[in-house]
């Protein structure tokens, strides 16, 4: 039941603040607080019957039940997803937006879509949240956008809906292969997958990986995101980056990984080249960047490209590894946006070359900025330095001819990834300041509030990661 | 009293704590009175805990908890208190203690000097975690988070942007090093599971016929590499001299006298491993002589009196490799204490005398402030001797063990680690005599403002003078004594390699050599800087002052290239090549919608006629279909 919840709170309150006007940044506050409380009761009840799995016939002609179930994984996910939200309507409570009712509901809607996706273990039902999460977030972009949303939005829709129709067409060929009692459950799912000849695992592998690959996203198939996270406004960018993009990566543990083992094994070293020529490559570039939101944007890629190629290693560690990064690459991308966001409201602009000086406009600002640039770059005793060690010794170990290079390559991008957050911090914090903008506010106690609840998980899960490994860890 | 080993650094880290978060309200004195009560606590607890090993004490494991646990991979978060770890304890929390006494002097006027003391405090529990870790991850833990404290101590006056640079720079050429370290664990875990010392090095003692010779070599070079960027050597040094952008104490502490040792530390603590492979050591014995040569003839050339000593600095650790090539992992270590003292002692005395000269450090506005700094001057003058090598100062046991290490090996080795010694007599005396004696060359204002620093400041830099001089007698060499305190204490942690012996006249003549030739060398310095004139220099001298132009060619071969390939991709692969591909398919859809479009062109004959034209298609495809 409360599987169940989990979905139908956010719902719930979405509508509630879909008519409820001024009020609504708050009725949604308290709406995404309650979620959290509940995803914190599921991933301390997991693995207990209280988190029992919840099935209802849906629509038996096809196979289709409305049935959700919670592991680890699931459960850290339901919790990142929990955590972020209200992040995300602490920051810009001050800034006037216009028909709050429908941006916030639309936001909450997202979420319920996100829970959707990670509980469900019912193909028909995880397509059905993975679009219901998408759609909010295309509305969102295309009326609160920046100036360029409409195309940049349209080219997002267009990418992300053609990967989701890949997707589609796989898991129906895949149901067809059952025997059609529940045929659209994951169990069967994985059986008619494994059962298939290999030239068939190879297409539903291509199909499926595709979709994934582009939700991350992966190189070279990941244009459609700077120009996103840039345009959209700064919560959903959070929204998309925080925990769209684990979607995908959560995809390919559940959904590809067990479906096409074989395929996958005969894959997995293009898909780890191509991950890891996405990390050198997407670090290069954001040294070049000039917009502090298209920085952070293609790190975002270089991060995703090294958890990609940790799920295809193969290597027990490596997955560990990747389930402990989600949530910390979470957290911490979470912590880079809140902060771009503060940046942005105060220095009215997102061009590096006129900010500067903010460890003397607004030392609590750099500082918070320092500390979580050092856990994105994955300083020791910060979260993000945990799963990477996991990443890299997993892919080190993994069985592929190549994982000695693969592993040095990748690491290539802890020293460009040093160059350009470092970079980043010296041209917002340090130096003059160059906005032209001599009264920089404070942070207010909601930023206060966001700020450092990111940056508690920061440090207490870089010294303390044992309860974050044991969650993951539960079947 | 070893099972409270812990506490060492958990008062340093209080101390930064508190200091951090009340960043805001904390009074200015008392931050400083706060982070250095906490570092004398530290030191207390260090003594204790060195006397209860050298008292024979065993080897001890202080485990706190399990820091990741998954799958087969293991790893605790626990110190090793051993001989080793508790003489680097000592150094760090002795040698900091007093930076730190020094610092709430030198920093009082600085508006930012409670986040500078939360900053050295930090720096000192992550230099403890380093030396105390019982396995390599805790040691990479102090390892980057030293880096860290680093970086943000050399930027510390954020406002310049040479001064961030620096900073950048330093994080990254660490970084490098970094990733050798972190390649050299990964390797260490797939071969071996465990990335505890005594696991470790238990496995390597027992079953060494498992293991080809080259994965050792790999893991040395790795975790060499490492070394590199930490303990600025060949290639990676260049950021060590930027690095005094830095307050002065800072880099007293963590540029010359800890920090840059952890590559020393590194190395000795894993010498079970190193001693596995020939190749390696040799590797590391070449490079450590390369940068002693080249960074002593820098510093001959420097007019900056921090960039005199940082260049020094870099050479004094190229000593320490040399050592450590020579499979003489004591001396390194032995070399690693009497430098802290000495060069921790040099670095004060230019702070003093910077606070006197107002901020000025260039040598060639100096000359004969050891009239208005009688104590600075005396200090100084220790140090310096100390660091020619003349006995009975400290500097003299410890190069001379390296020398000797040197000539067993390979004469040529010794001769070559000879000329650096002697380049670092005539930099240091030119050093003292440009800057204590002569004539003051610079303005009127700042001869007037001339002053001894205070109490606060001679203090520490009498009582490290005192260690400078007296320190080398625990490593007295064998013609001497037949005790060598210091090799006996470390011979529990520490494997040396194979030791040549050399004959005690052998021994006798190298010492007479180096000495007469260093004082003749100091007598060169007196005569050249006797009558100084700072003529722009030319040929091989220019050279010396831009550095042998390193940073230049590191910037036309690496960086450049780097960003011109950066934004090559930015421009032209991401935005024409990758985006353009992506847009080309929409344009396509479009301009084929654009086509179809045309069909829907509203006349009945028109859709009858491609309609039949269609069925005659369908049955010809269906024939076809049938024959075959």
């Amino acid at each position: 039941m409360i599987l169940v919840l989990l979905i139908l709170i956010p719902l719930l309150a979405a509508k509630l603040t879909f008519f409820s006007k001024e009020a609504a940044k708050n009725v949604a506050l308290l709406g995404s607080l309650l979620t959290l409380g509940l995803s914190v009761y599921a991933a301390l009840n997991c693995g207990t019957e209280n988190l029992a799995p919840f099935a209802l016939n849906w629509m038996p002609a096809i196979g289709a039940q409305f049935s959700l179930a919670a592991d680890g994984m699931a459960a850290m996910l339901c919790l990142l997803t929990g955590i972020i939200i209200p992040v995300v309507l602490l920051i810009n409570r001050n800034k006037a937006i216009d028909n709050p009712g429908a941006y916030y509901a639309l936001i909450l809607y997202s979420q319920a879509g996100l829970m959707g996706v990670f509980l469900a273990s019912d193909a028909l039902l995880f397509y059905f949240f993975w679009e219901l999460a998408l759609i909010p977030v295309y509305f969102l972009c295309s009326r609160w956008g920046g100036e360029r949303r409409i195309p940049v939005t349209f080219k997002f829709f267009v990418y992300t809906f053609v990967g989701s129709l890949m997707m589609l067409s796989a898991l129906i060929y895949l149901s067809l292969q059952t025997n059609g009692v529940n045929a659209m459950s994951l169990q069967n799912i994985v059986a008619a997958g494994k059962a298939l000849p290999m030239m068939q695992q190879h297409i539903i592998f291509v199909l499926l990986f595709l979709a994934f690959a582009i939700k991350m996203p992966i190189f070279p198939f990941h244009t459609w995101q700077p120009d996103a996270y840039e345009q959209s406004p700064t919560q959903v960018t959070i929204i998309l980056s925080a925990l769209m993009v684990k979607m995908g990566l959560y995809a390919v543990l559940r959904w590809l990984l067990p479906v096409v083992p074989e395929a996958m094994a005969y894959w997995s070293d293009t898909v780890m080249t191509l991950s890891i020529a996405g990390i050198v490559y997407a670090s290069l570039i954001a040294m070049m960047q000039t917009n502090i939101k298209r920085l952070v944007a293609y790190s975002s890629i270089a991060h995703m490209g090294l958890m990609c190629a940790a799920a295809f290693s193969g290597t027990e560690l490596s997955q560990q590894g990747l389930m402990v990064q989600m949530f910390n690459h979470g957290i911490n991308i979470t912590g880079m946006w809140v902060i771009v966001n503060m940046v942005e409201n105060r220095y009215g602009t997102q061009d590096l070359k006129k900010m500067g000086g903010l460890a003397n406009t607004a030392p609590g600002i750099a500082i918070a900025l320092v500390i979580i640039s050092f856990a994105n770059i994955a300083l020791p005793l910060t979260n993000g330095f945990i799963g990477e060690f996991m990443l890299f010794t997993g892919i080190f170990q993994s069985a592929s001819h190549y994982h000695m290079v693969f592993m040095a390559v990748a690491g290539l991008g802890i020293i460009l990834g040093a160059v350009y957050t470092l970079t980043m911090v010296q041209k917002v914090a340090y130096g003059e300041n160059n906005s032209g903008v001599l009264a920089v506010a404070k942070m207010n106690a909601a930023e206060w509030t966001a700020v450092i609840v990111l940056i508690v998980f920061i440090i207490v899960l870089g010294v303390f990661p044992q309860p974050l490994i044991d969650l993951i860890g539960i079947r | 009293m070893i099972q409270l080993a812990y506490l060492i650094p958990l008062f340093p880290l209080l101390g930064f704590l508190v200091n951090g978060l009340g960043w805001k309200s904390m009074p200015k004195q008392a931050a400083g009175f706060l982070a250095s009560l906490m570092m004398l606590v530290s030191f207390a607890l260090s003594l204790g805990v060195f006397f209860e090993v050298k008292g024979g004490a065993p080897d001890t494991i202080v485990p706190l908890f399990n820091f990741i646990q998954a799958g087969k991979l293991l790893i605790p978060f626990a110190f090793k208190i051993d001989a080793l770890s508790s003489l680097f304890l000592l150094i760090i929390t002795g040698v900091g203690f007093l930076i730190h006494v020094y610092s709430t002097s030198y920093m009082h006027d600085d508006e930012g000097v409670v986040k500078y003391f939360a900053y050295l405090n930090l720096f000192v529990f992550s230099m403890l975690l380093l030396v105390m870790g019982a396995n390599y991850l805790i040691m990479f833990i102090g390892w980057e988070g030293v880096g860290l404290c680093s970086y943000l101590l050399i930027g510390f006056w954020f406002k310049n942007r040479d001064y961030t640079n620096a900073a950048k720079k330093a994080f990254v050429m660490n970084r490098i090093g970094d990733l050798g370290f972190l390649v050299g664990m990964m390797l260490v875990l797939y071969h071996f599971g465990t990335l505890s010392y005594n696991e470790l090095f238990a496995q390597v003692s027992d079953n060494q016929a498992v293991m080809s010779g080259s994965t050792y070599t790999w893991i040395a070079i790795c975790f060499f590499i490492g070394a590199m960027g930490k303990s600025a050597q060949l290639p990676l040094y260049t950021w060590l001299p930027d690095a005094m952008a830095g307050p002065t104490p800072v880099s007293a502490l963590i540029h010359a006298a800890t920090m840059v040792t952890a590559g020393i530390y590194m190395i000795a603590r894993s010498s079970v491993i190193y001693n596995h492979s020939e190749a390696a050591l040799h590797f590391i014995a070449i490079i450590g002589l390369l940068t002693a040569l080249l960074a002593a003839s820098i510093a001959i050339r420097q007019y900056d009196i921090k960039k005199v000593l940082a260049y020094s600095t870099v050479s004094q650790l190229g000593f320490m490799f040399l050592a450590i090539g020579c499979g003489a992992y004591t001396t390194a270590v032995f070399h690693v204490m009497t430098h802290a003292f000495f060069k921790a002692l040099l670095f004060l005395g230019s702070g003093s005398v910077i606070h006197a000269m107002g901020g000025e450090q260039d040598i060639r506005s100096m000359g004969g402030l050891g009239k208005k700094m009688r104590i600075t001057q005396a200090t100084f003058f220790i140090g310096c001797v100390a660091i020619a090598g003349i006995p009975p100062f400290a500097g003299f046991f410890s190069k001379d063990e390296i020398l000797a290490a040197a000539y067993a090996h390979s004469p040529v080795l010794y001769y070559a680690a000879l000329a650096a010694a002697l380049m670092t007599a005539f930099y240091m005396f030119r050093l003292y005599f440009l800057t204590f004696t002569g004539k003051f060359r610079g303005t009127h204002e700042q001869e007037h403002h001339l002053h001894e620093s205070p109490i606060a400041m001679t203090f520490p830099l009498m009582v490290l003078a005192l260690l400078a001089a007296i320190s080398g007698f625990v490593g007295l060499p064998e013609v001497f004594s037949e005790h060598h305190a210091l090799n006996e204490f470390l011979s529990v942690a520490v494997t040396n390699g194979v030791h040549h012996h050399l004959e005690h006249s052998t021994e006798y003549m190298l010492m007479g050599l180096s000495v007469t030739l260093v004082v003749a060398m100091i007598l060169f310095a007196y005569a050249k800087t006797k009558k100084p004139d700072f003529q722009p220099n030319t040929g091989l001298a220019k050279v010396l002052e831009n550095k042998w132009y390193v940073d230049e060619l590191y910037n036309a071969v690496i960086v450049n290239p780097l960003l011109q390939f950066s934004s090559f991709l930015d421009r032209i692969i991401e935005r024409k090549g990758i985006d353009g591909g992506v847009n080309g398919v929409g344009k396509l859809v479009r301009w084929g919608a654009d086509r179809m479009r045309l069909l829907q062109n509203g006349q009945v004959g028109a859709y009858l006629f491609t309609m039949v034209i269609g069925i005659v298609l369908i049955f010809v495809i269906g024939l076809f279909c049938v024959t075959i």
